[in-house]
């Protein structure tokens, strides 16, 4: 199986990056954008006997390294 | 007294902490690579700057890992005393040893430059040689320093005075401008509630002679030094 993993800023959390990057945008003229947030995102490829068990695999995954908690949400896909 | 510097992958502020160990303070230290296991004995713990694991996914996911960090963690809740300088900071908060996280910096620039810092709180192994209030000169270099936690964490922080150290401005305002970073409330360095382990964002291993500009470093290491030597007094226990 393969996951797509996104981990985005939690709300709250400063994202210099993302208001840089709007910053970008609106010089050159899209001035319709009005939130940038950065994050990151990662593909993995696993076995796993079954959806459920890959589920919970990655959520451990997520929640002991890939993202931090205190400052990061994460949601994930899972491809056949 | 026994200090132990551990060495990750990637640390470079590890010859810094032990120069000012050794050759300034004349104490006995030794490197530990982040790959044993940590030796009886010691009464404090260093964790370095630097870039471990190249900063890898987040500055000090990975070097939480290392095969050494478990025994620090043990060191810890047994009360040992465990300090984390920049790197090493982020790595305590990553280990879940401290509250909060280190996050780049608002600016997103780099920043290395002296700046300084009110004692906050001096009822701590790391803060008792200082008085409350006083300001130290230290140096900042850093990418990621902005220090962050959520509104109860921080009200936690506040309340249990765990936040030792704040950046300020020359007169002792914590401003905007005097903040190098854009962390939260100007904090600068944190303590747990047990007040054994502390990180900071500054260098004081790099200000420990005035040659260097200041020497007001000297002030957490000799802390350190006062509440080994007696431990029957707890000093940072109140």
């Amino acid at each position: 199986m393969r996951a797509k993993i996104f981990i985005s800023f939690k709300n709250g959390v400063l994202d210099p990056q993302g208001k840089a990057v709007e910053r970008s945008l609106h010089t050159l003229g899209y001035q319709e954008v009005r939130d940038v947030r950065m994050g990151k995102y990662l593909e993995v490829e696993l076995d796993a006997a079954s959806r459920e068990t890959a589920e919970a695999r990655l959520r451990e995954m997520c929640d002991k390294l890939l993202a931090n908690p205190v400052i990061e949400d994460y949601r994930f896909e899972i491809e056949n | 007294m026994r200090w132990g510097v551990i060495v990750f992958p990637g640390s470079c502020d590890d010859h810094d902490v032990y120069d000012a160990i050794k050759r300034v303070l004349k104490q006995k230290v030794e490197f530990l690579w982040h790959k044993d296991r940590l030796p009886a004995g010691l009464d404090c713990v260093v964790l370095p700057g630097g870039f471990s694991y190249g900063d890898y996914l987040r500055c000090g996911a990975m070097g939480r890992f290392s095969p050494i960090m478990g025994d620090v963690v043990e060191f810890a809740a047994r009360g040992g005393l465990v300090l984390g300088i920049c790197n090493g900071f982020q790595i305590l908060c990553e280990s879940g040893l401290l509250p909060g996280a280190l996050v780049r910096n608002a600016s997103l620039q780099f920043v290395c430059k002296p700046v300084y810092l009110r004692v906050e709180e001096t009822d701590t192994p790391f803060t008792s040689s200082a008085k409350k209030g006083q300001l130290l000169r230290l140096p900042v270099k850093h990418g990621e320093g902005c220090y962050f936690a959520d509104a109860a964490t921080l009200e936690r922080l506040k309340e249990n005075r765990q936040v030792l150290l704040r950046y300020v401005d020359a007169k002792g305002k914590a401003t905007a401008a005097a903040n190098p970073n854009g962390s939260l409330d100007n904090i600068a360095g944190v303590c747990n509630e047990a007040r054994n382990v502390f990180g900071l964002m500054p260098h004081p291993e790099d200000a420990t002679e005035k040659i260097l500009g200041s020497d007001d470093g000297l002030k957490i290491f000799s802390s350190i030094i006062l509440a080994v030597g007696r431990p029957e007094k707890k000093a940072w226990a109140g």
